[in-house]
């Protein structure tokens, strides 16, 4: 029982790091006033460019930095639109997921022509696990044993990394003037425009932080999580983070839980598939993997708690009024 | 945003135009970045969507969903209303519509089934759309994010029901029986030979017809009646038509089951048209579709049907092109498409300023021939 509980901890972790990492790019992006449902699209380009790079040069790290440069341009793009030319920041979010859709799988063909795959990646040009100091030492003792060597140790350093970036971001947003500037723009951008703040900048570089953040959780989902890009990887989870982010009501450490708790919900949806359990036999799936969904309708509605966004979200500054 | 200093006639035609033609530019560079000449490319596309009669056929059928879809998405749009879940409505009404055919296509004839069918995609999609809509009116949940959701739930739903309950028994496709010939749209080519004329065998049918009918509707509602005026209204000013005595709660929940409802009809084309049996993922991204040929139809009926054919067009001449060219597949079509929602949608403000200061121009060009005419 413990170990099992252990191992679906474990599977949790893998599952939500690249959660982590794209709602807090929408922490970012939406704290400074633009909604991002683009966090699909960079995602996906993320791991496409990750891998692609990681397949030509063998180098994990070149692939991460072109996954965060791809994720970023992507993100200059939407800016681009609902920044400097005050568009729809959903339409141009919607175009972001498109393009990335259909140029991942056009231009993956056309470069290793698998049908969009990129190769498989050999284990150097690939994040591996870490096997932290000692965890083979104290592997054999109980309890603690198992939850530092499964749980705590061998995961690969995006895992770590989007942990740790849950209090880095936070620190960001919560207590630097950056990150004070970045709120006000969310919530009262004439406000910041009063004391002479440019809004624009301030936006640009919040969906430049939320570029990085999502080139990094498509470089997890390409070359640690698995070995190489298949066409539509992402499946959903930028939305997924999205929902996260509402859960965590824009708040870093609450993201954090709620990404862990639909990673949960993920890892025990494969776990219990097909599985009888006692009084209420079995469950279907769907209905475990349907759940981070509902729950975040149910907290949009007010029925759990409230969830208020930003006050300025998806309105685009006009300066003169 | 000060219209007023381009004319209609720029503002209506030549800038959405222009709009689309920077769309297209950007795909003939990405064509050319997979070694694919644009020119040949278009010819391709033009040739197999509109060459012959069953290609014709063929980019009727797909703009009959794109008709449905487009429609969906400006009608809440003109409320304002921004309806991104026209993907999950489809796939209820088209569970609708499956139900209906399973259950009555042994019992009643197609005349009395047709209308059941319709009955039933209006009701599913609307039904799908009504709980966003009524978290929006009376919770204040943002329409966009739950429509979102529902989209996921509406799938996890029909894999559920398509593998547990609707699956054949000793199958392994998740798909239903196919139903039999009488519950079926009578294909188009039928409906020829009904006059005495030939028309090659395609998917096109009846909903298409339907899909016009619908255009008609729409404009009706819109432009010529006093829900319309309240919609429009709401759209230009919701702040307005609340101080004007409109009950936007209640309008927020009309608008938005007229638009499920017209996203659900789309299953008429695609299930009781096309696939004939239900299964999984039939509405395979028209839904999303919709948004763009919204946006190019400039929330026009009108324009939504010129904008459908387009991309009855872009989709039927892109599964051509793959045929001819190694290197696309349809999946170059869903490039041109983001490109079409970027530049007609997110960058549509971008040329204004531009056209304004052209005509601002010539204005005073005119203005100073004029007073330098009367001077003399």
């Amino acid at each position: 029982m413990f170990e099992s509980l252990i191992l679906i901890l474990d599977a949790t972790l893998r599952v939500s790091a690249p959660l982590i990492l794209a709602a807090l790019a929408g922490l970012f992006s939406e704290r400074s006033g633009i909604v991002n449902i683009a966090l699909e699209g960079k995602i996906l380009a993320g791991a496409f460019a990750a891998a692609a790079t990681a397949a030509a040069t063998g180098s994990v790290w070149l692939g991460l930095l072109a996954a965060m440069a791809t994720a970023i341009a992507l993100s200059m793009l939407h800016g681009f639109a609902c920044i400097t030319h005050r568009g729809d920041q959903i339409v141009s979010g919607v175009a972001i997921n498109m393009l990335a859709a259909g140029l991942t799988v056009t231009l993956g063909r056309y470069w290793f022509g698998l049908g969009g795959q990129t190769p498989a990646l050999s284990e150097n040009a690939r994040f591996s696990s870490i096997t932290l100091p000692g965890a083979d030492a104290l592997a054999e003792v109980p309890v603690i044993g198992l939850l530092y060597s499964e749980l705590i140790s061998g995961h690969n350093i995006l895992v770590y990394l989007a942990l740790l970036m849950v209090p880095i971001c936070w620190w960001i947003i919560f207590k630097t003037r950056f990150g004070l500037r970045l709120r006000a723009a969310g919530e009262n951008p004439h406000a910041v425009d009063t004391a002479g703040i440019s809004v624009a900048w301030l936006r640009y570089r919040a969906l430049i932080c939320a570029g990085i953040l999502t080139g990094l959780a498509g470089a997890y989902l390409s070359t640690a999580h698995s070995a190489g890009f298949v066409p539509n990887m992402s499946a959903g989870k930028g939305y997924i983070a999205l929902a996260a982010l509402i859960f965590g009501k824009w708040k870093p450490v609450p993201v954090l839980f709620g990404c862990l708790l639909f990673g949960f919900l993920d890892a025990i949806a494969i776990r219990l598939q097909g599985a009888e359990l006692p009084i209420v036999g079995e469950i279907p799936v769907q209905a475990i993997e349907v759940l981070p969904y509902i729950l975040t309708v149910l907290l949009l509605a007010g029925f759990i708690g409230r969830a208020v966004g930003p006050k300025a979200v998806g309105v685009p500054y006009i300066k003169s009024r | 945003m000060n219209d007023s200093k381009i004319p209609a006639w720029a503002n209506m035609i030549v800038l959405p135009l222009l709009n689309i033609l920077f769309a297209f530019a950007f795909a003939a560079i990405i064509f050319i970045a997979v070694d694919v000449n644009p020119i040949e490319a278009a010819k391709v596309m033009i040739n197999g969507s509109l060459g012959y009669q069953e290609g014709i056929g063929y980019t009727l059928y797909y703009a009959t969903n794109f008709i449905f879809t487009g429609l969906a998405v400006a009608v809440a749009f003109s409320a304002g209303l921004f309806n991104i879940g026209g993907e999950g409505q489809a796939y209820i009404g088209g569970l609708g519509v499956g139900l209906a055919c399973l259950g009555l296509d042994h019992v009643l004839p197609f005349w009395a089934i047709l209308p059941i069918t319709m009955f039933a995609s209006l009701l599913f999609g609307a039904a799908w759309a009504f709980i966003p809509a009524y978290l929006q009116a009376y919770r204040g949940s943002h329409i966009v994010i739950t429509t979102i959701m529902f989209n996921f739930i509406a799938s996890s739903l029909m894999v559920y029901l398509m593998v547990n309950v609707l699956k054949l028994d000793g199958q392994m496709a998740p798909v239903s029986r196919i139903f039999e010939s009488n519950a079926v749209m009578p294909m188009f080519h039928e409906i020829a030979g009904w006059f005495g004329l030939s028309f090659s065998q395609s998917p096109m049918n009846l909903s298409f017809i339907i899909a016009l009918f619908c255009c008609v509707l729409v404009w009706i509602l819109l432009w010529r009646t006093r829900w319309g005026y309240a919609i429009r209204a709401m759209g230009a000013s919701p702040s307005a038509a609340e101080y004007g005595g409109i009950n936007h709660k209640r309008l927020i929940i009309i608008v938005m089951l007229i638009s499920g409802a017209l996203s659900g009809m789309l299953s008429l084309n695609e299930v009781q048209g096309y696939s004939q049996q239900l299964k999984l993922d039939f509405v395979a991204g028209y839904g999303f579709t919709g948004i763009a040929v919204c946006l190019i139809g400039r929330n026009h009926p009108v324009g939504i049907i010129l904008a459908s054919v387009l991309f009855g067009i872009l989709y039927q001449g892109g599964a051509e092109l793959s045929f001819d060219f190694p290197n696309i597949d349809r999946e170059m079509i869903q490039v041109v498409q983001g490109l079409v929602v970027l530049f007609s949608g997110a960058l549509s403000f971008m040329l204004v300023k531009p056209a304004e200061r052209l005509f601002v121009y010539l204005d005073e060009k005119k203005q100073s021939r004029i007073t330098s005419a009367a001077e003399t």
